[in-house]
């Protein structure tokens, strides 16, 4: 069981891009927000992606202006050089900005007009995760050319399931390539007399239950996408490979909850499995204590002979809070060490409640404190 | 309908409600729609198929039964149903058509999904409803607004059309009075601001709250008077002193200041906590507490749940 050194991992400029995942609400946009600042602040170039954050931490990194482009972050420290600049995704406008950039002036007007197109963009479930992993290929892009950044921190997005970034642009990439596209383009392209009967059959009943304008929708949109879909998988295929060279570290955050830390074993053995660079795991919000030797039951068993005396029912009652905390504190540690024992060969940190939600950079700086000490 | 920002234990207070609703005689669907298998962990029972299963009783004696939609699944049986499709759908699955439509046109998948908990909460059986309730476990609040408005997802892609016509009935028992959704918060701001959000959408929508359930609500053994001090750390430490020793316990300088700063912690948390529930009773809806448990979720628990929702 090993520590996790975050300092020295944010110190390295051979890392040039981190990226926080986990279950949602273990405090992954907190992490990655503080890792960021603190980069920033000994002097690394940072940029952070976030996807969506809480909104008073959101005004704490001046993310007010939603114009998909990172702006630099106000009241930051920098030290020998370093920045802090700061964005949240606009999925939307990310795949607009892609359509736009990808076809011609002509297509990107039908395609952007289409409701097919709409509804992907909008609310397909893989979307924010494709359009996560563009916007990361971009600014990595741009930081190579530019030399604007030498330290991207990306945050992943609330997902159902936290693998689904890894999936979605395969996902999508396949859907858009699968064999159904190419048949419905098929007429686009040559007679129909090349189809076989069962999908003759196929369209018919697509007709019959979609109705005739919904079909033609569909196929005006996979037609005018077409010049599109080598482009998208193709970066697609260079964002997954940028994620496994070692420049790039990993971090998996959970809290000590035993949903959370399912999630994460699962996703430390898929980074395995997938060859991506894995630094380690946070465990965040571990409840401590500065008094553990007074045991929860020694403190309740002290807070009740209190209340059959009758006697200060100030000081039972701070008993009895402190007896909740110390089974809270049992309970994490218990599940922080099993997940430790699980995963030896995975270093950690472990990083302790705070009482209040972090919403400003001060708030920030003690995260990236606890991370690192 | 059930939804909540997840973390809040939406899936847990649905299938509790179930439970909850499950009296005597009745037959209750409890209906998952996100692939999660979240039910299956819940009741500690193998993933569950496409196939409506009993998994418990009610503490009532009724009878839950659960189900796992998927819009593949769903589709299929739907073109089987209304078209006697068997075969052709079967061609439709082959050359990846249900995969694409269903995943291009998200709209088309939630008509899918809550088309079957129509179809659920409609059917016929032994010439009674085959199902008193049906619990959906919904998608989360940020987006349970655009999975219910499934009239406004289809029309945008289908004016005209049997698909149209299915979400337009459907979109009808959505707004009428035998639907409620109800929507778990816990006392924390992100939260708290998706239910006040995700009120405010799905009314615009015509669709019904039923109640806000604020969950993992936790009492606090200080009055309001120790938790005014506590919160300006001004508790009194002597009186602590004096307290531990009488109760027999090792008096320190660091036991007391910690019990004092923990008091603290304790008192900031509930100031958030209270500000954040007049935020939700300033809606206006009726609100349900379910208290936190500390040994976290079984089935044992859920029953004590389900008492709290009856009661």
């Amino acid at each position: 069981m090993t520590n996790l050194d975050l300092d020295a991992l944010i110190d390295d400029p051979g890392t040039r891009i981190v990226v926080t995942c986990g279950a949602g609400g273990v405090g992954k946009t907190t992490t990655a927000a503080a890792l960021g600042l603190r980069a920033a602040e000994r002097g690394r170039k940072v940029v952070v992606l976030t996807i969506d954050p809480a909104r008073r931490l959101a005004q704490s990194l001046g993310l007010t202006e939603l114009d998909n482009t990172p702006r630099e972050v106000a009241g930051v420290h920098p030290a020998n050089g370093g920045r802090l600049d700061a964005m949240m995704l606009d999925m939307k406008r990310t795949f607009d900005e892609v359509v736009l950039t990808h076809a011609t002036p002509e297509k990107a007007e039908q395609i952007l007009a289409n409701p097919f197109y709409v509804a992907l963009s909008s609310s397909f479930a893989g979307t924010q995760e494709y359009m996560a992993m563009e916007k990361l290929g971009q600014l990595h892009k741009q930081a190579e050319q530019s030399g604007d950044w030498d330290l991207i921190v990306v945050d992943t997005p609330p997902s159902r399931s936290a693998l689904d970034f890894l999936d979605a642009p395969e996902r999508l990439a396949s859907l858009l390539e699968g064999r159904f596209l190419r048949l419905l383009l098929a007429p686009a392209r040559g007679p129909f007399r090349l189809m076989s009967a069962g999908v003759n059959m196929a369209m018919s009943v697509l007709n019959k239950v979609l109705g005739a304008q919904v079909l033609t929708d569909v196929q005006t949109f996979v037609a005018a996408f077409d010049t599109l879909f080598g482009g998208f998988r193709q970066r697609a295929e260079r964002t997954v490979a940028l994620l496994r060279e070692p420049h790039t570290a990993f971090l998996v955050v959970a809290a000590p909850q035993n949903d959370a830390l399912r999630e994460a074993s699962y996703f430390t053995e898929r980074l395995r499995e997938e060859s991506m660079p894995l630094a380690g795991v946070v465990l965040n919000r571990v409840t401590n204590t500065h008094v553990p030797d007074l045991s929860a039951e020694r403190s309740l068993g002290a807070a009740e002979r209190l209340e059959e005396a009758d006697k200060s029912p100030l000081t039972a009652a701070v008993l009895r809070l402190h007896a909740d905390k110390m089974q809270q504190v049992v309970g994490d540690h218990k599940r922080a060490d099993r997940f430790r024992r699980g995963h030896r060969a995975i270093p950690t940190v472990e990083v302790p409640a705070l009482a209040d939600d972090v919403h400003d950079l001060t708030g920030l700086r003690v995260i990236g404190d606890l991370l690192t000490a | 309908m059930v939804t909540g920002k997840g973390g809040t234990g939406k899936t847990t207070v649905a299938a509790a409600m179930a439970l909850a609703l499950a009296e005597q005689g009745k037959r209750i669907l409890l209906v998952e729609v996100e692939g999660r298998q979240g039910l299956a962990q819940l009741f500690d029972i193998p993933p569950l198929p496409y196939v409506e299963t009993r998994i418990a009783q009610g503490p009532g004696g009724g009878e839950v039964f659960a189900l796992a939609v998927d819009a593949e699944a769903a589709l299929l049986e739907y073109l089987d149903m209304y078209y006697h499709l068997g075969r052709a759908g079967k061609a439709l699955d082959k050359v990846g058509a249900i995969d694409f439509v269903t995943t291009i046109a998200p709209g088309l998948r939630d008509v899918l999904l809550t088309g079957k908990v129509y179809e659920a909460t409609r059917r016929k059986s032994h010439g009674r409803l085959a199902y008193d309730a049906v619990v959906l476990d919904a998608p989360p609040t940020g987006r349970i607004a655009r999975f219910l408005n499934v009239n406004h997802e289809v029309a945008d892609l289908a004016k005209v059309g049997p698909i149209r016509n299915q979400a337009d009935a459907i979109m009808g028992m959505l707004r009428s009075d035998v639907t409620r959704i109800h929507l778990v918060t816990l006392l924390e701001e992100m939260p708290v601001q998706e239910t006040l959000d995700a009120v405010e959408h799905l009314e615009e929508l015509d669709l019904r709250i039923g109640s806000i359930v604020v969950n993992m609500v936790r009492n606090s053994p200080l009055d309001d008077e120790a938790i005014a001090l506590a919160v300006k750390e001004k508790l009194p430490a002597a009186e602590i002193s004096r307290g531990l020793r009488a109760a027999g316990v090792a008096v320190s300088k660091g036991l007391v200041d910690t019990l004092v700063a923990e008091a603290h912690d304790h008192a900031v948390r509930i100031g958030l906590e209270r500000e954040n529930r007049d935020r939700i009773d300033a809606l206006g809806k009726q609100v349900t507490e379910l208290a936190l448990q500390p040994e976290g979720i079984d089935h044992g628990t859920l029953i004590d749940l389900a008492e709290e929702f009856r009661r």
